[in-house]
């Protein structure tokens, strides 16, 4: 018995020609032993078939593997001990019996289709045109730039996450305060610009906001706008009117 | 040879395909379907009888002129035609379980060879033996697969009931049964 079989360096399997499948070879066993299948002694073939796929270094293949599991299951299910003439018992060999028989119909039938098959390609029909050639998988064929460039747009394409990192920005009203009173000392009208300056970060926006609110509320200064989003115009208000 | 039977024999030349019985009869509407059964069997005997290269089949619920078995060796060794390629036993697994269980889903056909199959299914659909014929009402709405006529002509079939009835298989397996009460 030889399995047609390659493995590539890493050990993956990638062809069984003489098994179609770990029923395949579960039935092949049993045959080969003359073994009742509907009375499978359980613990013979689970042994025989974690021999016959680690041979075969089938062990590496999942379907296989889950068969094996199956098995071994089975086995010790097999040595639960059991009370006589329990009618309760249900055999846990059942389900794998059934799938077996009826693989094995499958397989009968392959065998009818495989002759049918033949004896059909005994015949031509008119106009002859030849099979396409099965078309094998394309070689994977792409140098380490190539992945490396693959693998960055893929990473590109991660949208980045939202972080919000929280830091204490303390404001400066007190600054700002300072700053305004001196425009206050110097000049009768000024912008909100004149303020805060063109290129203005939020912390000295804000800072600059409530000094100017603070100083509107003690009467230092009145705030204006002649129309809508038009320019905040800041007036110097007398102590006087404000008192 | 009649009219009507020549004509049939003319058109069955011409065509690269099966022909069905009502193709055949739609070549001379006035012709009674029993006429048209008589030609095509005066066209069939004709070429059983006749010494031809070559006979009527009923195959693929149509009919065909194939070459006869005797000359598949020389012709494909003269390389004017070669014999079908023949399908590994994955794939006839996957299609006998197609052909019985037919509409069924990729699991349904899964459970029953213990493998992965949709590889094979995908390259049965290819080879136009296989074809998506509805949706399961199950989760996902699976597909369900189904033979066509290209499943027949490969084997050589007249129709789906020519092939074997479970019964008389070795391991005749019904569906399980319902549990009857003692």
């Amino acid at each position: 018995m030889t399995a047609s079989l390659v493995q590539n360096e890493s050990g993956f399997v990638v062809e069984l020609e003489q098994f179609s499948g770990p029923l395949d070879l579960l039935l092949h066993l049993i045959r080969e032993d003359e073994l009742d299948i509907t009375d499978l002694p359980i613990a013979k073939v689970a042994d025989q078939f974690l021999l016959v796929i680690s041979e075969l270094g089938l062990n590496q293949a999942a379907d296989y593997l889950e068969m094996a599991a199956r098995l071994l299951r089975l086995k010790v299910q097999m040595l639960l001990p059991r009370r006589i003439g329990d009618d309760e018992w249900e055999d846990p060999r059942a389900e794998l019996v059934r799938r077996l028989l009826e693989y094995q119909q499958i397989r009968e039938l392959v065998d009818w289709l495989a002759r049918a098959a033949a004896r059909r390609a005994e015949q031509f029909v008119r106009g002859y045109a030849p099979e396409p050639e099965p078309l094998p998988a394309a070689p994977l064929a792409i140098d380490l730039n190539d992945l490396l460039g693959a693998a960055e747009r893929v990473i590109a394409l991660i949208p980045e996450p939202i972080l919000h990192r929280v830091v204490p920005r303390p404001l400066d009203v007190d600054g700002a305060t300072a700053r305004i009173q001196e425009l206050l000392a110097t000049r009768e009208e000024f912008g909100w610009l004149d303020i805060v300056g063109e290129r203005a970060g939020i912390v000295e926006l804000l800072s600059a906001f409530i000094a100017l609110l603070e100083l509107a509320r003690r009467g230092a200064l009145s705030v204006g706008q002649p129309r809508a989003f038009a320019p905040i115009v800041i007036r110097r208000e007398s102590p006087r009117e404000a008192a | 040879m009649s009219p009507l039977a020549k004509l049939l024999e003319a058109a069955l030349f011409a065509a690269s395909r099966p022909l069905t019985f009502e193709e055949l009869a739609a070549l001379d509407p006035e012709a009674g379907e029993a006429a048209v059964r008589g030609a095509l069997e005066e066209v069939q005997r004709a070429f059983a009888t006749d010494d031809h290269g070559v006979e009527l089949v009923e195959i693929a619920e149509g009919w065909q002129f194939l070459t006869r078995r005797e000359y598949a060796e020389a012709v494909s060794r003269a390389g004017i035609a070669q014999r079908a390629r023949r399908l590994s036993a994955a794939a006839l697994e996957a299609l006998a379980i197609v052909a019985y269980r037919q509409p069924v889903g990729r699991l349904e056909i899964e459970e029953i060879r213990g493998v992965d199959s949709g590889a094979v299914l995908d390259k049965l659909v290819e080879r136009g033996l296989v074809e998506v014929v509805t949706r399961g009402d199950g989760l996902g709405r699976p597909l369900l697969y189904g033979t066509t006529p290209g499943f027949l002509e490969i084997l050589g079939l007249r129709d789906l009931g020519e092939l074997p009835r479970l019964e008389e298989l070795s391991v005749a397996l019904r569906p399980p049964a319902p549990a009857e009460p003692e």
